[in-house]
């Protein structure tokens, strides 16, 4: 057990930037530290697809010493994927950005406690609008 | 190969390419755009749905010049199909129920962006039904997560601003969590397809070997799923995301989104890794128990809710709660209930939520229940929408919610016994509590208003949007109406409609389900 984890030591720091990335996204309250975890969490798990995709002692899966044994090259996927999701994490945290900056015009704060607590009291002082309406329907 | 079996892949490229040519179209085209094409793609689902269930086949469809371990698939059957057309037909009558409220919501130079976000949701809907490749299904999941949170924050007011960063929030948790996961599975198969990786699983766990990564990855798949579709230690997000946004985008949210997901879900359970192959797997417990408990705690919550529309949110979360009880079952009988579920919950929370804003529209806007006092006599369609809603919710025969409880009860008789007697307690306890909160707010629309009660909370929002309603011209006003009420009434004839003739579509996801591994 000992062994593999230092056999295995890129998926190990993969796994525990993974859950660094996740609790920062959970459980800041800052936005901006928020989209930080985001980008950490997935970039745990690029390095976890490209460390199970690289082969010992094999070159980049580019074709130009004329060489078609696969055996030469590390496995193309791993890389594709990776590619890929870099994208998706891209245009993610593009549009959390585009979040941040909508809800800092609308309470300039980046505090997502704050911006709860100011929510909250809107809505209480709404719910004492009605509860006061009520009371005077039943009133009459 | 027949001319038929094109026509998934044409409603995803149609879905897609509509969502490009819309950017630049102007709001009213866009909109023409969207509905053509979500027609077009309700007629090929059909067409592709008689094709499939009089040949009884499932058959995959290369997207690409490569064969199955290397190039990218979809594979149609008549579940598929199923899916797809049920799919296509909420998210037209939902986009025509809340057409006017799109018209007030949302900024008429932003508007082809709105019919950008539904048109791309659409297309990440159909690719998470038809596809076989699991990458593919995470790409897909992502775009269904950007869209939706397009569709949340279209309403520009600051609280919707709030619930889109907590759905983000979650959302990208739940998609961390199935990303990791995809690529174990890839690590330890070195398949991306289904149908290959589920063949290498077998081997694998056969040998013996990757017990625990197995089961790591059948954790880690489900959670993330069920994140992302709000399951319920994870349905915080749900009344804020539905409670607020536009009419149509609340109903496509809850009717269509989380379903995606759960399809995908149930599509991993049966195409990949089957929940009895890992050994000391238990997932399906699990979801069983957070099932049973959502179903409970839902109820409860929507009971003490004020706001009707946070009402019918929460009963979601309910809603939801039994489909992955279904799931939960471990047969193939719940897997079916909980299929019929995904289209009958569609239909009914469609239904509600367009009809309580047809009621919250007439009450000069106001959301709380008894805001909405004698709405029933204002807006008789509304309100006859919102009743057969909430009977069908409540499972009353003859309407499809009754079908629904009927198959989740029929099924938990194949399960074990423990199984069996809590899940018709849960049904029963669920039952009754929805009874309580929807049957209520039935008997306040038909309650006759005391004409001289005050009006009050005169500065809501809702209010000032609603006088702008009544400043536009009458134009305007007469279309909402036709349109809304064409939606109810559809949603409602639909209800009772699969609520009578339920054994055809209960024949196509049996026969679905057989071919469907």
């Amino acid at each position: 057990m000992g062994l593999t984890v230092f056999t295995n030591y890129e998926e190990v720091a993969a796994v525990i930037l993974f859950v660094i990335g996740m609790m920062n996204l959970l459980l800041q309250a800052n936005l901006i530290k928020k989209i930080i975890g985001l980008d950490i969490m997935d970039c745990a798990v690029y390095l976890f697809l490209a460390a199970k995709g690289y082969i010992e002692g094999r070159h980049a899966p580019i074709y130009i010493d004329n060489i078609t044994d696969a055996s030469y090259y590390i496995n193309p996927v791993p890389s594709g994927l990776v590619l890929t999701g870099i994208v998706v994490s891209v245009s993610v945290s593009a549009l959390m950005m585009a979040l941040t900056v909508s809800l800092y015009k609308e309470y300039k704060t980046l505090n997502l406690d704050e911006i709860m607590m100011k929510l909250r009291n809107e809505e209480s002082e709404e719910l004492g609008k009605l509860t006061y309406g009520d009371i005077m329907e039943e009133e009459q | 190969m027949t001319f038929v079996q094109n026509f998934p892949f044409f409603c995803i490229i149609i879905s897609m390419f509509s969502a490009i040519i819309s950017f630049i179209l102007n709001g009213k085209w866009a909109k023409i755009v969207h509905y053509t094409m979500v027609a077009a793609v309700f007629v090929m689902s059909v067409g592709c749905l008689l094709y499939t269930h009089e040949a009884n086949i499932s058959y995959t469809y290369m997207m690409g010049h490569y064969p199955a371990p290397w190039g990218n698939e979809i594979r149609i059957g008549e579940l598929e199909c199923l899916m797809a057309a049920s799919f296509s037909l909420i998210m037209i009558l939902s986009v025509m129920g809340g057409s006017y409220h799109i018209k007030l919501d949302i900024e008429k130079s932003k508007m082809n962006l709105f019919f950008i976000q539904l048109d791309l949701m659409m297309a990440a809907l159909l690719a998470l039904i038809y596809t076989n490749d699991l990458f593919t299904a995470y790409v897909f999941i992502e775009i269904c997560t950007i869209a939706a949170c397009g569709l949340i924050m279209a309403r520009k007011i600051g609280r919707v601003y709030v619930s889109a960063i907590k759905y983000m929030v979650m959302s990208l948790v739940g998609s961390g969590l199935f990303l990791i996961g995809l690529s174990l599975l890839y690590a330890i198969t070195g398949q991306l397809l289904m149908s290959p990786a589920k063949e290498a699983m077998q081997r694998i766990l056969a040998e013996g070997i990757y017990a625990i990564p197995s089961a790591v990855i059948m954790v880690l798949l489900t959670v993330g799923l069920g994140i992302k579709s709000g399951l319920y230690p994870f349905h915080t997000w749900i009344p804020d995301a539905y409670g607020y946004s536009t009419t149509a985008a609340s109903a496509i949210l809850s009717s269509l989104v989380s379903k995606g997901y759960i399809f995908l879900l149930i599509k991993l359970i049966v195409r990949v890794l089957p929940y009895n192959s890992v050994p000391g797997g238990q997932m399906e417990n699990v979801l069983f128990f957070f099932g049973v408990i959502g179903m409970i705690i839902g109820s409860v919550d929507a009971i003490q809710e004020r706001n009707i529309r946070r009402m019918i949110s929460y009963s979601s979360v309910a809603q939801i709660g039994y489909i992955y009880m279904g799931i939960g079952l471990g047969t193939d009988a719940g897997i079916i209930a909980a299929l019929f579920h995904v289209i009958s919950h569609g239909l009914m929370k469609a239904l509600l939520f367009i009809s309580a804003t047809g009621l919250i529209d007439s009450s000069d806007g106001r959301l709380d229940r008894k805001g909405i006092t004698g709405a029933g006599f204002r807006n008789k369609i509304a309100a006859v929408g919102f009743t057969v809603g909430s009977l069908s919710m409540i499972g009353m025969p003859l309407f499809t919610g009754f079908v629904s409880k009927f198959m989740f009860a029929s099924a938990a008789t194949q399960a074990p016994v423990y199984k069996m007697i809590i899940a018709w307690t849960a049904l029963a306890i669920s039952t009754v509590l929805n009874a309580v909160y929807f049957m209520r707010t039935v008997i306040v629309i038909y309650t006759r208003k005391n004409e001289a009660t005050p009006v009050v909370s005169d500065d809501s929002p809702a209010k000032s949007s609603s006088e702008e309603a009544s400043s536009e011209d009458k134009d305007n006003f007469r279309n909402r109406y036709i349109f809304e009420n064409a939606a109810t009434i559809g949603l409602a004839a639909l209800n009772i409609a699969l609520g009578t003739l339920s054994p055809f579509v209960i024949n196509i996801l049996t026969g679905g389900l057989a071919i469907f591994g």
